[in-house]
């Protein structure tokens, strides 16, 4: 059972840090264009004559 | 006379030298729309973001400070064809996207707390049927209380905040039995804990609050979504206007930067913007969106002019004046404030159903501990019986039971094109039993129509298309597009209150009015209805006319007859002429109208109908039905309507069709019944489980077990109402 010592504060810590990715992703502004970003992510990127100049 | 746009109203600088404008943009629906806009604008040289966001329809544009004007980007967007508008953040939506970050952090808190008091709470459970030390028990439970109490006062603030103002207010609301659950829950389990206890609700405690927060931030993400609608509708009214900024020079500038005393120019084909009197030219306007009169009224020197009114033929000078010195919009302010008033008094289902909820709730955990302690439990064994009570009849379910149906069935309606304006709208929609309608510009399409294409030689059709295409007035535009004229005629010379004419083919042609095409007789003999404006068109002797007039939408009629196999009453009242009125009335069947009334006849007759205890639907779109719009239970309006009107409207529809209203009547009827069996399920198993809780053999495992099931099979129920938005007429 002192394996305990060890996995409670580990199962603690990942969750957390589970916590703190999604505060991150929420202050990064990731959550306020849910339909847009569903497309972004299959969108092929720009074509290297397209870029700005 | 020069002309420049002026956007730096709505310019803010992003700091480190950059400026920023948020455009509303009209006609983006997917994936390829936003890559196209995005390369297209990023490709302009100095700017530094464009980002368009798919969910709001707003494009948000950076660049450095000084070396581009915003009307770029605009006439950009135009190439690409879509209309974008400049968009100003109003600070009621930026404090709901505010309150939209802070649920959703709660929820985050909340559901990471869950899911590792959980992970805390399973070993206990299982432990306590097998081996689990004492020992090892006191400490799973001290974890838990070290995640929960701190997360639960986080997570917790919206529900604690809410039930402090309304007990401060000395009413009460759903918050406050929550707060006093969680409270309690929460309480007794560190008391248990202390005790070295085999029980502990930490798990309870904050799984409730994570499904609730979850109903919560549904309810406010619609709202956020409406409120975004509302504000691109505001956008793309455009309402802009050509003010005098020099003698001869003027600027097309927001509404928002026009004070009174300034003038602005009013062209031909223009809709005025803002009130004023005409101080030059002489004109006819189109007054048919303010008083929803089809007739034109001549303006001159001195004749007040309101924001909506069109332009027809001349072009006008125009004073701005204070919106309070108008009669007629003073007069429309005043009954609106007062609807307004009057509507705010309506209940929600779901505060009505927690004014019940509550003192039941509080009653049965008190009887059952007096019940205990007289059976001859001891205070303690009873008072956590009695919380135990009142964590289990929690109202998990029923704090979801409306939003998800809510958020659902809000989506479907944008399907059908529907735009809710308000959050409890389906609600009230759903009790409909009467609708009425203004005419002008609801039963009938705002844009003008050629009646009597069908009896003008396709030739001649075409030739008189292109030769309109050089007028501005709105009578030509609607022959232009009727023929779908492209070119227009090169040396078309147009006369100010006349018509147009051309040579072509060494004829003269000519359209306009009767005596300019000399085709006085051929009217006399062709009237064919008193509203239609009557424009002529000559190829030298060869003469026609054209039968001009606002047509009825083209599905008017079947979703008339929808609506009366609905069993829900119909009738027009219209500020429009009797023989107008008349002939909508009669081509749609509809058996009850009244012609010619005034703001306050119509809220007159809403209320009469309220005092029978008619459920009113109005759908209206011009200035004068905006108090009747705020009077009735529930309004609609096209996006075509008078901004004033829109901004009232609980829904928008969208395009020329008139079923939208039928499939928002339908799809709310169908969200009512969903939002009523779900708090049916929620109740049922309060029905169940409360039995349980009383008899003391509630475990934490029970009240879990019990609670996320009915929140998933509430949730589940709400689903239903996605499928089903079939077509209607």
């Amino acid at each position: 059972m002192e394996i305990l010592v060890i996995l409670v504060p580990l199962a603690l810590a990942l969750g957390g840090a589970g916590l703190v990715a999604f505060l991150w992703s929420l202050r990064s502004g990731q959550y306020d264009d849910l339909d847009g970003a569903a497309w972004r992510a299959i969108a092929d990127d720009d074509p290297p004559q397209d870029r700005s100049v | 006379m020069q002309m420049t746009r002026d956007f730096s109203h709505y310019v803010r600088a992003a700091g480190a030298g950059l400026q920023h404008i948020d455009l509303a943009v009209e006609g983006v629906h997917c994936a390829g729309c936003m890559a196209k806009i995005e390369r297209s604008l990023s490709a302009i040289p100095d700017v530094t973001l464009a980002r368009l966001n798919l969910t709001d329809r707003r494009v948000a544009l950076e660049w450095k400070e000084g070396t581009l004007d915003p009307g770029r980007f605009i006439d950009r967007l135009e190439e690409l064809g879509y209309k974008a508008y400049p968009y100003e953040t109003e600070s009621a939506e930026a404090s709901e996207v505010a309150e939209g970050r802070l649920l959703l952090r709660c929820l985050g808190v909340a559901a990471f707390a869950t899911m590792n008091v959980m992970m805390l709470s399973i070993p206990v459970w299982s432990g306590n049927v097998s081996d689990m030390l004492p020992e090892q028990r006191d400490f799973f439970h001290w974890l838990s209380a070290l995640v929960a109490l701190p997360a639960a006062a986080y997570a917790g603030q919206p529900f604690f905040r809410s039930a402090w103002r309304a007990l401060s207010n000395k009413t009460t609301n759903m918050d406050v039995p929550i707060s006093i659950g969680v409270c309690l829950a929460l309480g007794m389990s560190v008391v248990e804990t202390v005790h070295h206890a085999e029980h502990a609700y930490f798990d309870a405690a904050m799984m409730l609050l994570a499904f609730l927060l979850v109903g919560r931030f549904l309810d406010q993400n619609m709202r956020r979504r409406t409120r975004a609608v509302a504000g691109n509708l505001a956008a793309l009214k455009a309402e802009t206007a050509a003010k005098f900024v020099g003698p001869d020079e003027i600027s097309q500038v927001p509404v928002a930067a026009i004070h009174s005393g300034d003038i602005v120019l009013l062209r031909p084909g223009e809709r005025c913007a803002v009130d004023g009197t005409v101080i030059e030219g002489r004109s006819e306007i189109d007054q048919s969106l303010i008083t929803g009169e089809t007739l034109y009224v001549t303006a001159e020197h001195g004749t007040p002019v309101y924001a909506g009114s069109m332009n027809i033929s001349g072009t006008l000078r125009v004073r701005v004046s204070a919106a309070s010195e108008a009669t007629l919009l003073a007069e429309i302010t005043r009954l609106l404030d007062n609807a307004l008033q009057a509507r705010s008094r309506y209940m929600r289902l779901a505060d009505r159903a927690s004014r019940l909820y509550a003192p039941v709730v509080h009653a049965t955990a008190l009887i059952t501990i007096l019940g205990w302690v007289i059976a001859g439990a001891s205070w303690h064994d009873a008072i956590v019986t009695g919380v135990a009570v009142l964590i289990i009849t929690c109202p998990c379910a029923l704090g979801l039971a409306i939003p998800t149906v809510q958020t659902i069935a809000s989506g479907a309606m944008f399907k059908s094109g529907v735009l809710l304006n308000s959050g409890d709208a389906i609600e009230r929609l759903a009790e409909v039993d009467h609708v009425i309608f203004d005419k002008t510009g609801t039963l009938t399409l705002p844009a003008l129509e050629v009646t009597n294409a069908a009896d003008i030689p396709a030739d001649i059709f075409q030739l008189a298309g292109r030769l309109a295409l050089s007028s501005h007035h709105p009578v030509a535009a609607a022959v232009a597009q009727a023929a779908g004229a492209k070119s227009p005629i090169l040396n078309a010379v147009e006369e100010a209150g006349q018509g147009v004419r051309a040579t072509v083919d060494d004829v003269e042609i000519r359209l306009g009015r009767r005596t300019f095409c000399s085709a006085e007789a051929l009217v006399s003999g062709n009237n064919l209805d008193p509203e239609a404006s009557i424009v002529a068109f000559s190829r030298g002797s060869e003469k026609v006319v054209f039968s001009v007039r606002q047509g009825l939408r083209p599905d008017a009629r079947a979703v008339i007859a929808a609506l009366k196999a609905r069993n829900i009453g119909i009738e027009i009242l219209s500020g429009d002429r009797e023989p107008a009125v008349i002939a909508a009335a009669h081509a749609l069947g509809i058996a009850e109208w009244r012609a010619g009334v005034t703001p306050a006849d119509k809220i007159a007759r809403i209320e009469e109908l309220k005092q029978r205890g008619a459920k009113v639907l109005m759908v209206g779109d011009g200035m004068n039905d905006a108090p009747s719009l705020a009077a009735a239970h529930v309004s609609m309006s096209p996006i075509s309507a008078a901004h004033l009107s829109q901004a009232t409207a609980d829904l928008v529809f969208l395009g020329r069709p008139l079923a939208p209203v039928v499939a928002a009547i339908d799809s709310a009827r169908k969200a009512l019944h969903l939002m009523r069996q779900n708090l049916w399920l929620a109740i049922g198993y309060n029905v169940l489980a409360v039995p349980v809780a009383i008899s003391g053999v509630v475990t934490p495992l029970i009240a879990a077990a019990a609670m996320s099931g009915s929140s998933i099979l509430v949730m589940l129920n709400s689903l239903r109402a996605r499928s089903g938005s079939r077509e209607i007429v």
